[in-house]
């Protein structure tokens, strides 16, 4: 690591260094999205791995702070395969299949930055979530 | 770099670490390497949570999740349950006893409820070791701020408006102290921190330097700016292994970064940190001893003045602070005075931190705003007395302060309410005593620290202080007259009046503060030769309890001098005079035939 | 200046001052223990660790210590609140209760500050008996004794011995009630850095140091019929010994003390003042040989043992700079045991030189085993001038009412030369009056060297000799000698010759002298009272004096020849600094 020269250099520094600690700080806050990758055998051995490190590579690259993304097991849907659950407070829980590297990356982009559904992959609407 | 999606944040505090949590890090990394999960979970070790009671913590991030008690052998479980299948730990939990509910969340905890977390920010919540993380919080941003658009009078007035206090225990406004370090013209100044930690119970700086020792170097070149002065030492005692090594990474990191050197962030602001170890001697926590000691002489008090501020290190302006002291200043800076002046009370502004310790159940530390009554800390953070025996004191102030009784419970604890019981903030131990302990005896163990810790140079510290211990032996020994009582106070008072430190002027205190509200217990020592709270071995007798004697011959067989008679199934006798009061037999006996009074 | 008021008096004084200072200006009079201002040494004990002196000081939240609390303008104190006298009785019985109360056969009683406190406050009980402090003495050296059961850590001697001698062989160790002036790793005085000044002694309060009592040994010779009895006496001790008498201090009590010695039962009575005479004759020809055979320069003096032991300590890299000339005391050890031994026809070994000296180092030096010739010491006993005025009282000797009587010849003339060895400057100008007179071949007419004279930490002066300008140093105190051996190493300055002495003021302030409890007036009567010793003199060049020639010309041949340089001087040990 260079010296730091300036105090505008610090600030620079320190937004880079941010999501270092951005998950502990929105912890606990009330209107956190929470997405969850089914992560059972049948998930894993149809890519959900890949498609979580792609749904969290899109998070950073947005620069999202109030996502939680977890994994979760088996959702039952074994042939829809990888799953992906986004949870957004107040509203229903979506719950997507078949969702490849770029459907992962549109997840974000479209579900989470926009509020847009991706309707074409939705397998189920959570009635927990309805009020 | 790895994307993280969780993090566990393991406690790594020094109360943690005598309970492995070191051992459980390393436990987790290795779990997550064997699982393939090193790139997205991220173990953090960081500085105290505070709930050193039920260590190791280990809390889940994002999902908020506070785990206790959790053992090395915890953490294959917590991976395969918590992060790879999202089930929490349910057996892990917190159980809040006042509600018998299991508590996921660490604010819904009473513990945390009520403290407000402003020194204490970042411990628990970075890894003390890693620069970036506290540069994440607006690390050394302060720092920035003060070296590119403040004054040093413009820094010391925003210290003057916060109101802040010396958190070492006497209270001197900071602000003050740094003006008078200023306005002393010299070639060079220093700036000391005062890490000398010596309270019986007391680990509240330990932790800061533990958690976040950066806070500390940031706010000590802040000082140097303010006071105009290009070198700090941190003067901390050699018992504190974790702090130095902490405290030493983070000055080669900072350094590294320029943010300790010369030309601090191009501003020409020159300021570097040395870390002295001190060898553990209550005195040095004075500020003339620590300087002394700091010269390389033996550690003992000068005659103020000169103060420091005007003669300290080699002669030279010197500014003393504490470590909690510091740890206000960069968030003083960030948020304003004005911002800290609102919290607490009108005298006694910002937070203080207490580390909780004695009777109590929730030990650990703590952070509250001043002002806060002690019933809140005592009760509702420290989760109450153990066992549900009788709370009879608190202690505050360590050696120098006193005891405050259930009558002044509801006392706001802040600089003035308390010195007006009779007691002192002093550096934050907090010491809770029940109906198991002995006010005299107590007061006697003070009066045995201070005669072991008093540096021995004037004489009514030195000499004082051990007839003040002589005649409470004599009191626990039942060998002492009314007249004790009252020659305790007349000594004490002139001990007080004479001293030559702060230590020698408040080293009467614990005695004076339990004969004020303990007097009874006092007499019942030298009126009925009776210890209440059957402490003082001299005042005890071992009896049988006939009724519930059932001659088992357990007693008889543990008593090492013989002084137990009696045949199986019938019921036993101690020969009084030949009793050591050893306790064997009460310990030994399961009928509880066997009393101490 | 400030303005304060004491005792509803007020009173200005300057800015800096202390309570006690006002107190004083008042003649307010507020005890002390600890406290010690000796200001023209530069030794100022004001670590304030007695607290007998507190005071109630208006607006201040506890009792003020007057001797280290600077006034300021306005204050309002008052010395003698029932506060403030119950709080000092109170410390003095604290003190006291950790002392042992054998002051009747203290070997300070009657000069005890502590004793003598405890009387004026009228303590008869103490409130507060317990556990006291009890330390092995260390009697492990020839010159003095640490009873540290009597030690009530008011630091003077640490003061002392680091501050003022930079020596810093005590020092505070242990905590609390366990506290302890000691030495470097506990050690015995006798394996120290330790120079045995006695400077320690000198402002010791109590009677936990002391000098190494000869008393009994002195009397044992005198009893002993076998035995012949010398005594010499510094030219110190007669500017000191009349105090002990009660006698104005500043009474040169010479011929009273030789009938006194009389009295006492010695058989010779001569002068030490001889022997610097001879002392004179070496070192100036020493002197003179190094500058007209390019030998070291500066040459320094030589007669201190205190001094010697430090340089042999502190600079065991300079140890070719002092003169190898034996300190005056010794030289006339040998003469007796040679040369009037052989005069008188009788054994070196039934002779017992006893030394009257105003110096506790002379105990040690006596001992070093360079200087005895075959087992005898040149030196038998040595006394200080306090254990010489003790024997008198305790014979019954009454000083002022004797007569004055003349010293023994041949070894009892000597001149103002010699006299004024006994204070600071008096040795170099001593040398300086010969040096003078061989080097130029000329009469000295002023033979008052006054710039080497008084009480300056260090001295100098250049004297124009044969075209040259010839630099001389006079330092006093090891502090002092410290700093001026510093600068000669550094280069930083040059000198021809210098004189060091380890007592501040030189002998006349020796370790071994009647005490004076900080009243530094004292010290400069005693030296008036030694350069009117040499005014009187008719002689007052140690080369004039007619038995020394008389003695080169009998039994030493030339000064600095081959027989005075095997009987009158000496060679240094390097030692280690701790």
């Amino acid at each position: 690591m260079s010296k730091i020269k300036t105090f505008a250099e610090l600030q620079e520094i320190r937004k880079n260094l941010e999501n270092r600690i951005s998950l502990r700080k929105t912890a606990g806050s009330k209107d956190r999205i929470i997405v969850r990758v089914g992560m059972a055998t049948c998930g894993i051995a149809s890519g959900a791995r890949q498609t979580m490190m792609v749904i969290l590579d899109e998070l950073q690259n947005e620069h999202i702070e109030n996502v939680s993304v977890s994994q979760t097991g088996c959702l039952g849907f074994c042939d829809v395969e990888p799953i992906v659950e986004v949870i957004i407070p107040g509203k229903p829980s979506i719950l997507y299949g078949k969702v490849d590297e770029a459907l992962g990356r549109e997840i974000v982009t479209k579900h989470i930055m926009n509020g847009t559904l991706l309707e074409d992959i939705i397998v189920s609407r959570s009635f927990e979530t309805i009020k | 770099m790895p994307n993280y999606r969780m993090h566990l944040l393991v406690c790594g505090g020094t109360g943690c670490h005598a309970t492995k949590s070191n051992v459980l890090v390393n436990e987790l990394k290795r779990v997550l390497v064997e699982k393939g999960l090193e790139n997205e979970i991220q173990v953090v070790e960081t500085g105290c949570f505070g709930f050193c009671e039920k260590g190791p913590i280990v809390k889940v991030y994002p999902d908020n999740i506070f785990y206790i008690e959790v053992q090395p052998t915890d953490a294959l479980e917590i991976i395969e349950e918590h992060i790879i299948k999202g089930r929490k730990l349910e057996r892990l939990l917190f159980v809040e006893p006042s509600l018998n509910q299991k508590l996921e969340e660490q604010l819904d905890m009473p513990f945390y409820k009520k403290q407000l977390r402003v020194a204490l920010k970042n411990c628990g919540f970075i890894d003390p070791e890693d620069i970036d993380e506290y540069i994440a919080t607006e690390g050394y941003h302060a720092l920035g701020k003060v070296l590119t658009s403040m004054t040093p009078d413009a820094v010391i007035e925003e210290i003057k408006i916060s109101g802040l206090r010396g958190r070492g225990g006497g209270g001197f406004p900071t602000g003050l102290k740094w003006e008078f370090t200023k306005k002393s013209s010299a070639d060079q100044k220093y700036i000391v921190c005062n890490a000398d930690e010596g309270d019986p119970g007391a680990f509240m700086d330990r932790s800061i330097l533990e958690g976040d020792p950066h806070i500390v170097l940031e706010a000590m070149a802040i000082a140097g700016f303010a006071v105009g002065a290009s070198k700090g030492y941190i003067y901390i005692r050699a018992e504190y292994p974790l702090a130095i090594q902490r405290l030493s990474i983070a000055i080669e990191q900072a350094r590294d970064y320029g943010l300790l050197g010369n030309d601090i962030m191009g501003t020409g602001f020159d300021f570097d940190v040395e870390v002295d170890l001190g060898a553990g001697a209550f005195v040095c926590g004075e500020e003339t001893a620590l300087i002394k000691s700091i010269e390389g002489n033996r550690g003992e008090p000068l005659t103020k003045p000169p103060f420091p501020a005007q003669s300290g290190i080699w002669e030279k302006p010197t500014c003393v602070n504490n470590v909690e002291t510091f740890a206000n200043i960069p968030p003083i800076i960030n948020k304003g005075g004005l911002w800290f002046k609102q919290i607490g009370t009108e005298k006694s502004s910002g937070t203080k931190v207490f580390a909780l310790a004695g009777k109590i159940n929730n030990v650990g530390l703590v952070e509250v705003p001043m002002g806060t009554t002690m019933s809140d800390i005592v009760f509702d953070i420290g989760g109450g007395i153990r066992h549900d025996k009788q709370f009879k004191a608190v202690q505050t102030g360590g050696p120098s302060g006193g005891c405050i009784p259930y009558s002044q419970i509801d006392i706001p604890v802040d600089y003035d309410s308390l010195v007006s019981i009779g007691s002192m903030m002093g550096s934050g131990g907090l010491i809770v005593l029940d109906e198991d302990d002995c006010m005299v005896n107590i007061a006697k163990f003070y009066m045995e620290f201070i005669i072991d810790e008093s540096c021995g140079k004037c004489t009514p510290c030195r000499v004082g202080t051990k007839r003040l211990h002589e005649i409470l032996t004599k009191i626990t020994e039942g060998k002492a007259t009314e007249d004790c009582i009252n020659h305790l106070v007349e000594l004490s008072n002139t001990i007080k009046d004479t001293s030559l430190c702060g230590l020698g002027q408040t080293a009467p205190n614990p005695v004076l503060s339990t004969i004020k509200y303990f007097l009874d217990e006092y007499k019942a020592h030298v009126i009925d030769k009776h210890c209440p709270a059957s402490v003082c071995e001299a005042l005890l007798s071992y009896t049988v309890v006939s009724e519930n004697c059932i001659g088992c011959t357990a007693c008889l067989r543990s008593c090492p001098a013989n002084c137990i008679k009696g045949a199986p199934k019938e019921i036993h006798e101690i020969i009084q005079s030949d009793c050591i009061k050893c306790g064997a037999c009460f310990d030994i006996c399961r009928f509880e035939a066997i009393i101490k009074k | 200046m400030i303005n304060l008021i004491i005792n509803d008096i007020e009173v200005s004084v300057a800015s800096g001052s202390t309570i006690l200072d006002a107190a004083q200006k008042l003649n307010i009079k507020i005890p002390t223990l600890c406290h010690l201002d000796l200001h023209d040494l530069k030794m100022v004990n004001q670590v304030a660790s007695c607290r007998v002196c507190v005071v109630e000081v208006e607006g201040r939240r506890n009792l003020a210590p007057s001797c280290a609390t600077p006034v300021t303008e306005g204050m309002v104190v008052r010395t003698n609140t029932l506060r403030s006298v119950k709080a000092r009785r109170t410390v003095l019985e604290l003190l006291l209760s950790d002392h042992p109360k054998d002051c009747l056969i203290c070997s300070k009683s009657m000069e005890c500050n502590l004793q003598s406190l405890a009387s004026d406050l009228g303590i008869h009980s103490i409130c507060c008996e317990g556990e006291m402090s009890t330390y092995p003495i260390d009697n492990s050296s020839h010159a003095i004794v640490r009873n540290l059961d009597k030690c009530i850590l008011c630091r003077r001697c640490e003061t002392m011995c680091t501050n003022v001698q930079t020596v810093n062989v005590y020092s505070a160790v242990g905590r609390g009630f366990e506290t302890v002036v000691s030495t470097p790793f506990d050690l015995p005085l006798s394996e120290t850095a330790c120079t045995f000044c006695g400077q320690c002694v000198a402002v010791c309060p109590t009677g936990a140091l002391t000098e190494v009592n000869n008393r009994s040994k002195v009397w044992d010779a005198l009893r002993d019929p076998n035995k012949l009895v010398i005594i010499q006496t510094a030219p110190a001790v007669r500017t000191a010994l009349g105090e002990m008498f009660d006698m104005e201090v500043g009474t040169l009590v010479t011929g009273k003390m030789v009938t006194a010695l009389r009295n006492l039962g010695f058989d010779k009575v001569f002068d030490t003042n001889f022997a610097a005479d001879l002392t004179i004759m070496e070192e100036a020809s020493e002197l003179v040989h190094r500058i007209e055979h390019g030998g070291t320069v500066p040459m320094l003096t030589s007669c201190c043992p205190a001094w010697v032991k430090f340089i042999e300590h502190n600079f065991p890299d300079l140890l070719d700079i002092p003169s190898t000339c034996k300190s005056p005391h010794q030289m006339f050890g040998v003469i007796v045991k040679t040369y009037l031994a052989k005069k008188l026809n009788i054994l070196p070994a039934d002779i017992v030189l006893v030394s009257v000296m105003p110096c506790l180092a002379k105990k040690y030096e006596s001992a070093r085993p360079e200087l005895s010739n075959d087992d005898i010491p040149e030196v038998d006993i040595v006394i200080t001038t306090r254990e010489f005025g003790g024997m008198l009282k305790e014979a019954g000797i009454d000083l002022p009412i004797l007569k004055d009587e003349e010293f023994d010849n041949p070894l009892g003339e000597s001149t103002g030369a010699s006299i004024i060895f006994g204070a600071t400057g008096g040795v170099i100008e001593a040398a300086l009056r010969t040096a003078y007179e061989w080097l130029t071949k000329k009469t000295l007419k002023n033979v008052e060297f006054t710039a080497l004279r008084g009480m300056s930490g260090i001295k100098e002066a250049t004297i124009p000799i044969n075209g040259m300008d010839f630099k001389v140093g006079v330092a006093h105190g090891l502090g002092n000698a410290r700093r001026l051996l510093e600068s000669i190493r550094d280069g930083k300055s040059h000198y021809d010759a210098i004189e060091i002495m380890a007592c501040p003021g030189g002998c006349i302030g020796g370790g071994g002298q009647p005490y004076h409890n900080g009243d530094v007036e004292v010290l400069h009567k005693r030296m008036e009272a030694i350069y009117r010793e040499d005014r009187s003199k008719k002689i007052r060049k140690s080369h004039d004096n007619p038995y020394i020639k008389k003695l080169y010309d009998e039994f030493l041949g030339e000064p600095y020849g081959e027989k005075a340089h095997r009987l009158l001087h000496t060679h240094y040990t390097k030692r280690q600094k701790l």
